[in-house]
C-alpha cells in the first residue's frame, strides 16, 4: 500500500501568484476574493488561535460552480487549497497554507428544501448547525447532532470533523445523520454520494468522506436526517464525592439498561469554574457531578428517569435533584455549556483537549491528569461526555506569563498518550487537525499511516487539499520520533510540510 | 482451534506473489450476493471467539470467524443486542460476513445500519500487514474510517480478522401490531408515524397488512400501542424473522431491493413488493429489465441493486465520477487486485 511517490513533496506551484490571482478573480464575482493583507488576517486561525497563517487568498465562492471553478484553477496550478466554514474548530483544521488557497464556504448559506414527510433537510454547507433545528421546529423535527459551537459552526464543518455533541451518546455523530452530499474532489470533479434513501450500493465513501477533515473534497451539499422533537426532557444533577463513585454510576446506568439522551460529568474545577460565571446551581462541595438528560414520550421519560435515578443513589449520589420544568433544565445545562467560556474568565487562555477512553479507565485517566497538572503546574478542570467516554480535560494557562503556553501544549500531548496508553484515542470529535498531527504517529503504525495515505492519493494525488493536516506523512513521523527521545527539552520544530 | 494470523498472512503474500485471486469466505451465507465469485476460497471461520466484551462500555469485541449465532448469544446473556438486526441468510453466518456484507435488517431505520455500530476492525491488507483502524470506543475521529469503509466491501479490500461493535440494550418490552392496508396508505401511515416520537422499531408492508413492532419501556409501549391502534400479532418475533431472513413467500423469485426516498409512491413495476424502513426500502420480485428498475430507483432518489440473480448479471448501476472512484480506492488498498475481484462490479 501506500505510493512512495506522495511521501515526497508537492511540483512546485506551476503559475506565479499574480497569475493565479488574475484566473481566481476571472472566475468568481467581486469582492469574492480577497488577497490584501488586512483582508487574510480574519482568516488566519480558526477556533485553535495557537497554530495561525496567513494564506495567500481567499476565495469566497457563492455556487457550486464557482467552488468546481477554483478547485480547477488551483488544482492545475499546484496550488493547495483549505476548505473552511464558520472557523470554529478546534484542532487547527481550517488554518491556512500560506502558499494556498482558503476555499471560505460561507457564502454558501441556503436551506435549499426541508422535506417535512421524509423528514429531511438539504441544505448548503455553510448553513449553521442550530439553524436547521430552527428552521424543522415548525415541522415538530430537529437535527439531532449539537456541538458546542452550534450556534455558529457550520454544517460542512461538521461533515469534515464528524462532529458529536451534548446528545450524540443517543442520537450519533454528524455521520449518524446524513444522507446525502454532493462533493468536489481536487480536479472540480462532482460526486452525488449516498441516496435519498438510506444507503447507496458500493462502497461506503458516506462514511469516508465524513471526518476526513476537508483532505479528500469539498462538501457542497448536504442531506441531513431530521428526528421528531420529543415530547419531553427532563435532566437529573447528581452530585458525588469522589469522580470514581461518578464514573461508576455511569457504568451502572448503561448496564441497567439506559441510554440516556446525554450524560455529562464535570469534575470540582470545572463546577466551581461555572459556577462563579453563571450560577447553575451546582453543590460546590462536590467532587464531581453528573448531568443526566432523559427524552422520549412522558411514560418513556418517567420510566427512565426513575431508573437513572435509583442507580445513582445506589452508586453514591450525595444529592440529587430533578428539573421540574424546561427553565430548569436549561439552567442545569447552561453550566455545562458554559463551561469553556467560564474556564476562559479565570485565566486568559485555556487548551481545551478532547480525548476518548475506555469508561473503565475513567478514574486512572483523570488520576494520571492530576498528576500531570501537578507536574507541569497548570491547572486542569475536566469536563467529559461520561456516556461515551470522551474527555475535555481544559489546561489553564496564561500565554504572556513565561513558558506557560509551552508548558500547556506538552501536558495536552502528555494526556493524548495517556488515552491511548488507556486504549482510546486522540480525538473523539474535535479532529486531528494540525493540532495533534504528531500523536497521529503514537496511536497509528506505519502500515495503517501507509493505508491512509493510499486513500488520500486516490482522491489527491498531488496532496492539495488541506495538505500538513490530518494525516501525517511517514517522513514527519519518523523525525517526531527520533525527537521524542528528547521530549520535555525543546519543542518539535516544524517540518517542511506540504 | 484457532486459525492463526500468520497461516493467513502467509496465504496473502502467496496470492500476491503468483498473482491468484482470493474469495474471503467463513460460513458462504452470502455467496449468492455477487457479480462473480472470482478466486480461491481464503477460508476465516477458523479464525473465532469472543475477544472482549463487557456490557457497561456497550462494546464487543469478537474475531470475524466467530458465528453470528454466537455473538447474539453472547450479547443476549448481557442483556444487550447488535442493534442493526443483521440477516444470517444461512445457519453458519459469521460476524466477519456480517460486517463485510453490510446487510442490516428490520430495525435499521431506527437504530441504524451495521455501520454505524463498527467501531474498529483489526484488517489484513494485501502486503498480509495485520491493521488496526478505528478501535474500541465511541467517539474517535482520528485517520479516515476504513473500518466503516471496510463495512459493506465484501471482501474486496482486505480481510477483516476482528471488529469492535458497539451494541445497545435489548428493549424491555416489545409487541407487534398489524393493520389491513394497502401500499399508499400504508406508505403514508409509516412516514407520518416515523415523524412523531413514537417508539417504532421496524415497519413492514407485505400483501394487504402493514406490520409494525414497538419496541421500548412497557409504559412507553403501551402508551404508542393506545396511540396508533392496530391488531396485537402474537407470533410477532416469528415474523420479523421472517423479513429479516427473507423466508416470506413476497420474497421468492428473483429479487431486487430498491433504496429510495420514504416517501416515494408505490412502485409502478411488476411483481410483488415489500416495502421495509419507513417506507424507504423496497423489496420487488420481478424479472423486469434491469433498465426499467434502475430508472425506477432514480427518480425516486436512490439505487437498485439486484439482490438475488443468477451470476453475470450486474448488481449494481454506479455513476461514472463515484465507479471512477471505486476504482481508484480499490487499486489505493489492494494494488494487486486479489481480493475478491468482480464480487460487486465488472470493472473492480
Amino acid at each position: 500500500m501506500g505510493k512512495p511517490e506522495i511521501l515526497q513533496p508537492p511540483v512546485q506551484p506551476v503559475l506565479h501568484q499574480a497569475d493565479l490571482l488574475r484566473r481566481l478573480a476571472a472566475a468568481l464575482p467581486p469582492d469574492c476574493l480577497l488577497h490584501e493583507r488586512e483582508d487574510l488576517v480574519p482568516y488566519e486561525c480558526d477556533g485553535l488561535s495557537a497554530h495561525c497563517q496567513v494564506p495567500l487568498a481567499v476565495a469566497l465562492p457563492e455556487n457550486e460552480d464557482q467552488v468546481r471553478d477554483v478547485l480547477r484553477i488551483c488544482s492545475q496550478a499546484r496550488v493547495p487549497v483549505v476548505a473552511r466554514g464558520a472557523g470554529t474548530g478546534l484542532s487547527g483544521g481550517a488554518m491556512p497554507h500560506s502558499q494556498g488557497v482558503t476555499l471560505a464556504l460561507s457564502k454558501l448559506k441556503s436551506i435549499l428544501a426541508i422535506d417535512p414527510a421524509a423528514r429531511t433537510a438539504r441544505v448548503q454547507p455553510g448553513v449553521r448547525n442550530l439553524a436547521i433545528s430552527e428552521a424543522a421546529a415548525v415541522h415538530g423535527l430537529y437535527y439531532a447532532p449539537d456541538p458546542s459551537s452550534q450556534i455558529a459552526c457550520s454544517i460542512g464543518g461538521n461533515v469534515a470533523e464528524n462532529s458529536g455533541g451534548v446528545h450524540c451518546l443517543k442520537y450519533g455523530l454528524t455521520g449518524h445523520n446524513l444522507l446525502m452530499l454532493r462533493v468536489v474532489t481536487i480536479d472540480g470533479e462532482l460526486l452525488e454520494i449516498g441516496s435519498e434513501g438510506l444507503d447507496a450500493p458500493g462502497y461506503d465513501l458516506l462514511a469516508l468522506i465524513t471526518g476526513s477533515e476537508g483532505l479528500l473534497g469539498v462538501v457542497t451539499e448536504v442531506t441531513v436526517k431530521l428526528l421528531p422533537k420529543p415530547v419531553k426532557a427532563q435532566v437529573i444533577l447528581a452530585a458525588f464525592d469522589s469522580v470514581v463513585k461518578a464514573g461508576e454510576a455511569v457504568a451502572q446506568i448503561i448496564a441497567a439498561g439506559c441510554i440516556p439522551a446525554g450524560l455529562e460529568m464535570m469534575d470540582k474545577l470545572a463546577v466551581a469554574a461555572v459556577e462563579q460565571f453563571v450560577h447553575a446551581g451546582y453543590p460546590l462541595d462536590a467532587e464531581a457531578i453528573l448531568l443526566c438528560e432523559c427524552d422520549g414520550t412522558a411514560e418513556e421519560v418517567a420510566v427512565e428517569i426513575e431508573r437513572v435515578s435509583q442507580v445513582m443513589r445506589a452508586s453514591g449520589a450525595t444529592d440529587i435533584r430533578l428539573s421540574r420544568d424546561d427553565a430548569e433544565r436549561l439552567k442545569f445545562w447552561s453550566g455545562r455549556k458554559a463551561a469553556f467560556p467560564a474556564v476562559g474568565r479565570i485565566l486568559p487562555d485555556y487548551y481545551c483537549m478532547d480525548g476518548t477512553i475506555p469508561k473503565k479507565k475513567l478514574g486512572e485517566v483523570l488520576a494520571g491528569i492530576g498528576a500531570l497538572s501537578k507536574q507541569f503546574g497548570l491547572s486542569c478542570p475536566n469536563v467529559f461526555h461520561a456516556g461515551d467516554g470522551n474527555l475535555h480535560p481544559l489546561i489553564m494557562f496564561d500565554a504572556n506569563e513565561g513558558d506557560q503556553a509551552q508548558r500547556a501544549e506538552a501536558f495536552g500531548a502528555r494526556i493524548l498518550e495517556l488515552c491511548i496508553e488507556a486504549g482510546g484515542t486522540i480525538t473523539g470529535e474535535h479532529g486531528v487537525g494540525i493540532e495533534k498531527i504528531d500523536q497521529m504517529c503514537l496511536q497509528f503504525g506505519t502500515g495503517e499511516l501507509s493505508c491512509f495515505l493510499a486513500v488520500k492519493h486516490a482522491l489527491d494525488p498531488h496532496a492539495l487539499l488541506n495538505p500538513g493536516k490530518a494525516v501525517p506523512t511517514l517522513h514527519r513521523c519518523a523525525e517526531f520520533g527520533a525527537m521524542r527521545v528528547h521530549r520535555g527539552q525543546e519543542k518539535f520544530p516544524e517540518l517542511p510540510r506540504f | 482451534m484457532d486459525q492463526s494470523i500468520s497461516e493467513l498472512s502467509e496465504r496473502i503474500r502467496e496470492a500476491v506473489a503468483q498473482k491468484r485471486a482470493l474469495r474471503i469466505r467463513a460460513g458462504g451465507s452470502k455467496d449468492f450476493y455477487a457479480y462473480k465469485l472470482e478466486g480461491e476460497p481464503l477460508d476465516v471461520s477458523g479464525y473465532r471467539g469472543v475477544v472482549d466484551y463487557e456490557p457497561s462500555e456497550l462494546v464487543m469485541t469478537a474475531r470475524a470467524g466467530t458465528p453470528l449465532a454466537e455473538i447474539e448469544d453472547a450479547l443476549a446473556a448481557g442483556g444487550q443486542m447488535l442493534a442493526c438486526e443483521p440477516p444470517y441468510f444461512g445457519p453458519h453466518a459469521t460476524l466477519g460476513g456480517c460486517v463485510a456484507a453490510g446487510f442490516s435488517g428490520p430495525r435499521r431505520a431506527s437504530a441504524g445500519p451495521v455501520r454505524d455500530f463498527v467501531l474498529g476492525t483489526r484488517v489484513l491488507n494485501s502486503a498480509g500487514e495485520n491493521l488496526r483502524f478505528g478501535g474500541q470506543v465511541m467517539k474517535n475521529v482520528a485517520g479516515f474510517d476504513v473500518s466503516r469503509l471496510m463495512t459493506g466491501s465484501f471482501g474486496t479490500l482486505g480481510v477483516i480478522l476482528e471488529v469492535s461493535l458497539k451494541v445497545l440494550p435489548r428493549p424491555e418490552e416489545e409487541l407487534t401490531l398489524r393493520f389491513q392496508m394497502d401500499e399508499a396508505k400504508a406508505i403514508e401511515a409509516m412516514n407520518r408515524w416515523a415523524g412523531q416520537p413514537l417508539p417504532i422499531s421496524a415497519t413492514c408492508h407485505a400483501g394487504s397488512a402493514l406490520t409494525v413492532r414497538l419496541s421500548g419501556s412497557k409504559l412507553g409501549v403501551a402508551a404508542a400501542r393506545t396511540k396508533i391502534g392496530g391488531d396485537l400479532v402474537p407470533e410477532g418475533q416469528a415474523f420479523w424473522r421472517a423479513v429479516r431472513e427473507q423466508t416470506l413467500d413476497a420474497f421468492r423469485g428473483p429479487l431486487w431491493r430498491l433504496s429510495i426516498k420514504s416517501t416515494t409512491p408505490p412502485l409502478a413495476l411488476p411483481g410483488r413488493q415489500v416495502i421495509e424502513w419507513n417506507g424507504s426500502l423496497r423489496w420487488v420480485a420481478c424479472d423486469a429489465p434491469a433498465q426499467l428498475v434502475f430508472e425506477a430507483a432514480r427518480k425516486a432518489g436512490g439505487h437498485a441493486t439486484r439482490f438475488r440473480a443468477s451470476r453475470g448479471t450486474p448488481i449494481m448501476r454506479l455513476d461514472p465520477a463515484v465507479l471512477e472512484l471505486h476504482k481508484r480506492l480499490k487499486a489505493a488498498l489492494d494494488p494487486s487486485g486479489i481480493f475478491g475481484p468482480h464480487r460487486l462490479h465488472p470493472d473492480f
